[in-house]
């Protein structure tokens, strides 16, 4: 009997996930010919009425200067812009979604393509000698979203500090437990394998890279308000996580990481060959990284967003639980690759760091 | 639309940089740092609890072997003492045979030293008195004998008779 109650509860678990993940992709399914008309209308260079797939993807997997709603409904972000004369603050709605120029204290702007910020001369033409010093540090979408996720990434991890000074000693509860296993797995299944015993100096960064990618992650799986950004599918964003570790990898890289780059052990005439194909090795590592985590986030948010356009492309209802059952299937697998790729990430950070501080080969 | 592939915008990679670093810097600071110390703790004292049960059980299988060996040595003391005891008894019953014995035969002979001195003394005592009676009776019989002159001289004449002068 006891068996039986367990396993209702576990069906009745399972439903309610089928049927909000379910919720999400009609929301999204709803969500992206409302954003497609409205682009369609403000711009109107696509022709009335045809669907343009690639553009409605293109532009759901950008940056924005506003954080889309619904309809016609969007929250302004802050403009930042530095010129040459100085700074400029004014929010994004001043643009009215590409339609208005603003004129700034400056110079007058114009948001074109809607996320690219130019200067426009008095004549209303693009000032592009102008438009090129200009430097754009508005907080998009992307930025807001980021900061949204670190908000949340400092909520949940101080509580669960302050859960292990509070229980000292005791067996974790409720988030503390959920945590643990995941802080534990990346500290015995990534760190100390892979670094060895100087593996305690990294464990923060090595913890916040994983956190940070997973959760950026999971909030692009969102496909409402608070998520919908393509933050891990920037390579803005994925540049700057790479070069962090480059910068941690070379910076704690000791004498024998810096001999075999620089005095490898092949006969001195092979060291034309051998050097620059070492350097290029301390690049390529990074850059891998960068790419794989920008690659593979983005290509599920255009997996997603393709499924769904399908029924827009076919024009007809019918396609609908076809696409749906895919974009289902596909955010199943989105929510494992989110925490694969930060695994993945963080193990070849590790990875990366152990061949930097190992001592001996 | 473009695509952002080939040109990461500068304010995303500024922000991303300002908000990873602080995330960075905040989260060692206020939660990583306590947490792993945290977790190390717990393990250690899980550690060490266990280990410290592996002594406590090391120490009680100890102490039940030294008790059993204490047990079988105060057994085996306990022998020895009722062995000891009991020669010890058997000793002094000996002895005290002995001693029974050596004491009995003094008392005999001394008994016997007592009464061969008791004889002695009484047979001298025997002999004064026969004496003295002897020489009453020969006073008594001597002032008999003076009593009557003729008899004396008859005596001295008798006496007199028998020894010859040379």
């Amino acid at each position: 009997m006891d068996f039986r109650h367990f396993f209702d509860s576990k069906k009745i678990s399972f439903i309610a996930i089928f049927a909000v993940l379910t919720t999400f992709s009609v929301v999204q399914a709803a969500d992206t010919p409302t954003v497609n008309s409205a682009a369609i209308d403000s711009h109107g260079a696509h022709g009335e009425g045809e669907f343009q797939p690639t553009d409605v993807i293109m532009e759901h997997i950008s940056d924005a200067h506003d954080w889309h709603l619904w309809g016609h409904s969007s929250i302004p972000l802050p403009v930042i812009l530095y010129t040459d004369k100085g700074f400029e603050f004014f929010l994004s709605s001043q643009f009215h979604h590409g339609e208005h120029d603003y004129r700034g204290k400056h110079y007058t702007y114009r948001l074109v393509d809607k996320k690219k910020i130019q200067v426009v001369n008095a004549a209303g033409q693009i000032d592009e000698e102008a438009s090129k010093k200009i430097w754009d540090f508005s907080i998009t979408k992307n930025v807001a979203s980021m900061f949204l996720s670190v908000f949340l990434l400092l909520l949940i991890f101080t509580s669960v500090a302050k859960a292990y000074k509070k229980r000292e000693g005791k067996a974790p509860k409720g988030l503390q437990s959920f945590l643990e296993p995941i802080i534990l797995f990346v500290r015995d299944d990534i760190a100390r394998p892979n670094i060895g015993h100087k593996y305690a100096r990294f464990m923060p960064l090595l913890l916040t890279i994983f956190f940070f990618i997973w959760i950026n992650n999971l909030m692009g799986l969102i496909p409402i308000f608070p998520g919908a950004a393509n933050v891990t599918g920037n390579i803005a964003v994925t540049f700057v996580l790479a070069f962090i570790v480059l910068i941690v990898v070379n910076v704690n890289g000791n004498k024998y990481y810096w001999k075999h780059i620089l005095l490898p052990d092949v006969p001195w005439w092979l060291y034309p060959i051998m050097i620059p194909v070492e350097l290029v090795g301390v690049i390529s590592r990074p850059f891998a990284l960068m790419i794989r985590l920008f690659a593979n986030i983005t290509a599920g948010h255009i997996i997603i967003l393709s499924l769904i356009s399908l029924i827009f492309v076919f024009k007809s209802l019918a396609i609908a639980p076809v696409s749906l059952a895919f974009v289902l299937f596909m955010n199943v697998l989105e929510l494992l690759v989110a925490a694969l790729q930060a695994f993945i990430f963080t193990l070849l950070t590790a990875l990366f760091i152990g061949m930097a501080v190992e001592e001996h080969h | 639309m473009s695509f952002d592939i080939g040109n990461p915008s500068i304010g995303l990679v500024f922000w991303t940089f300002v908000a990873f670093l602080l995330l960075l810097f905040l989260l060692r600071k206020f939660a990583w740092k306590p947490i792993m110390e945290a977790i190390g703790e717990r393990e250690k004292s899980i550690e060490d609890a266990l280990t410290s049960a592996e002594k406590a059980k090391a120490e009680m299988a100890r102490l039940t072997n030294e008790n059993e060996q204490l047990l079988k040595a105060a057994r085996a003391e306990r022998d020895i003492i009722l062995k000891e005891a009991k020669e010890l008894k058997d000793q002094i019953v000996a002895d005290a045979k002995t001693l029974a014995q050596a004491e009995g035969a003094k008392l005999i002979e001394q008994a016997r030293k007592e009464i061969d001195d008791q004889k002695k003394r009484a047979l001298a005592e025997v002999k004064n008195q026969v004496s003295s009676l002897s020489l009453d009776i020969a006073r008594k019989v001597l002032q008999k004998e003076f009593e009557d002159e003729n008899k004396q001289e008859a005596l001295v004449a008798d006496l007199l008779k028998d020894v010859k002068l040379n």
